[in-house]
């Protein structure tokens, strides 16, 4: 098995998860909080990757982060080498790959807190942004922890973008799919079947632990 | 210094729904005032509108000297500022929090010490403690609602506002914790304004009322006045009680009170709690007429009256009687043919105890359990 691919994908998976934590949670409460009538316009937008074929996705992001577009051209500035085919530019891929899988768990956390609540919390003199703490984000842990590993786990599965943007270097960029597909192409049906194996049997423990969570099998806290 | 708290404010809903009120609470000596109307009436959306959930289209709302809401300058402050207590009709306790996690919940900017002080405080006063741990969802209906009031007071509110605190309890434990709350008020000197659609409740607890329907305020007074004297047949139709006097409680044994109203006896079903002084209730739909003096009745109130005026509301007549006080009656067309009812007739009116309900009265020397 490569061992290598394995590590890089599980990189990419954690550091991407995380990365959506931070960058989802506030896309998610503004989707979930705001009244603003074309909040669909945002919402679809977010939802996009679900439909669009990884290639397409793959190829707007290649040619965004690009040497010739004007982020690309900065980030060549300030860092000495360009995005594409490196590390760095599979993670951004990867974050807008997995948006919506991250988003739309807390969104839909965020949604089920009731609104009385809320303002119950703010008429007692607690900001806005602390009660996003102290109160949305403690009865949203189910959601927010779905998208956490929604995310790492259709990271650990994407093709498509991975071949687009960050190509196939051994140790950088080569993931764990993307070695399944060589090992094929080289007629190494063993080795191919292994890995597939192994991705097969990761992938359905996660999503037995997110159903079984979103169940309350063991619930964080005791129900209501 | 005459401090009070103002509010003229209107709103327009999509729905078509307009609210146009304008009420005060005299915060010195502290009120409490009632706003009274059926469901859909737009009191809590006033109450929504004081607390800044929600933001009017027109108007100013302002406490003391200070503006929390003046649409003509821009000016709405956050509810975070206006340093109010709430109490939603569901409570809304928080439920991944403890009581105590619930009243602390509020107290961040505090010194530790000083938090605890007032959690330990407003326990005591609601008489929490050894509850502390519990989770909300472990809690009856009434442990809820303290924790509820508690969370509220202990940050020491300007003002308190409440939305129909006692409609989520059953009836027994209504009734008592109308009681309590009525003594808390009292205790706390906290200018509030309560939310209700129990015409007792109004009684028990307010010092001034303002009677809402349909987004407007029909009249404004003491909650005596307004029961006693509607202004329209709105507002008597809403408030659904026409008679509302001073009394004093004489006697009560076996659940059975005598009731000294100016002078006259009346028999009144009560509970052991009552007090001595209350408003003594009567329905004008309870108050049978007969014409003249005669047999007994199994009716244990039994007044001799004159009659004082006689006006048609609808189907029915509605008699106002002199008995010694003043008493409201109504009656159909056909009686007042048959009973040949004019102003100066002597008439004799009775209705049973159980018609003659008795609400404690908050204003009065009623003692206050610490």
């Amino acid at each position: 098995m490569n061992w290598i691919a394995i590590g890089v994908t599980l990189q990419l998976a954690t550091m991407t998860a995380l990365l959506l934590v931070v960058i989802g949670l506030p896309i998610a409460y503004w989707v979930s909080f705001s009244r603003w009538r074309w909040k669909f316009l945002v919402e679809s937008v977010v939802a996009l990757p679900l439909v669009l074929p990884p290639t397409v996705l793959g190829f707007y992001i290649l040619v965004a982060i690009g040497p010739h577009s004007p982020f690309g051209r900065l980030y060549t500035d300030l860092v000495g080498h360009p995005l594409p085919f490196t590390f760095e530019g599979l993670l951004i891929a990867s974050v807008l790959y997995s948006l919506p899988f991250a988003v739309q768990p807390f969104a839909a956390a965020f949604d089920h807190v009731d609104r009385k609540l809320i303002e119950a919390a703010w008429t007692l003199g607690v900001s806005r942004v602390g009660t996003f703490f102290k109160l949305i984000l403690p009865m949203s842990v189910a959601g927010v922890v779905t998208g956490f590993v929604l995310s790492f786990a259709h990271t650990l599965g994407e093709f498509g973008v991975v071949l687009m943007v960050g190509g196939n270097i051994e140790g950088v960029t080569r993931t764990v799919s993307i070695d399944i597909y060589d090992e094929v192409q080289a007629l190494n049906y063993v080795g191919a079947a292994r890995t597939s194996l192994l991705l097969l049997a990761v992938s359905y423990l996660i999503l037995l632990s997110v159903y079984a969570m979103n169940r309350k099998v063991w619930a964080v806290w005791p129900q209501k | 210094m005459a401090a009070e708290m103002i509010a003229e404010i209107s709103k327009a809903y999509d729905s078509g729904f307009t609210l146009d009120v304008c009420l005060q609470l005299p915060m010195d000596p502290p009120t409490v005032l009632i706003l009274f109307g059926p469901s859909g009436s737009g009191k809590t959306t006033v109450l929504r509108c004081l607390a800044g959930l929600e933001r009017p289209d027109r108007g100013v709302i302002r406490c003391g000297q200070e503006p929390w809401f003046d649409a003509a300058a821009g000016i709405h402050m956050p509810p975070q500022q206006r340093r109010l207590g709430c109490l939603s009709q569901d409570y809304a306790l928080f439920p991944t929090y403890s009581v105590e996690g619930n009243i602390v919940f509020g107290l961040g900017e505090l010194s530790a010490v000083e938090r605890s002080r007032r959690v330990a405080e407003a326990l005591a006063l609601l008489q929490l403690q050894g509850l502390e741990r519990r989770k909300p969802a472990q809690l009856s209906g009434g442990q809820q609602q303290r924790v509820a009031l508690a969370r509220a007071i202990a940050r020491r509110p300007r003002v308190l506002l409440l939305d129909e605190p006692l409609s989520a309890l059953d009836v027994p434990t209504r009734l008592r914790l109308q009681g309590e709350l009525r003594h808390l008020l009292k205790q706390l000197a906290i200018p509030s304004i309560v939310v209700t659609h129990d015409w007792g409740e109004a009684l028990a607890l307010g010092d001034r009322m303002i009677v809402m329907h349909e987004g407007r305020v029909l009249q404004a007074g003491t909650p005596q006045e307004i029961f006693n004297r509607p202004v329209t047949a709105d507002v008597a139709r809403i408030v659904g009680m026409e008679t509302a006097l001073i009394g004093r409680v004489r006697e009560l044994s076996g659940g059975l009170a005598t009731v000294d109203v100016n002078g006259v006896m009346l028999h009144a079903l009560a509970a052991d709690d009552v007090g001595t002084d209350v408003f003594v209730c009567i329905r004008a739909e309870d108050v049978v007429l007969e014409k003249g003096e005669t047999g007994t009745t199994s009716a244990r109130n039994r007044l001799s009256g004159t009659v004082r005026g006689v006006t048609a509301a609808g189907a029915l007549v509605k008699v106002s009687l002199d008995c010694g006080f003043p008493l409201m009656a109504v009656v159909t067309r056909a009686a007042v043919g048959d009973l040949h009812l004019a102003v100066g007739m002597r008439v004799s009116a009775s209705m049973k105890a159980g018609a003659v309900h008795l609400v404690p009265r908050r204003d009065a020397g009623a003692t206050v359990t610490a």
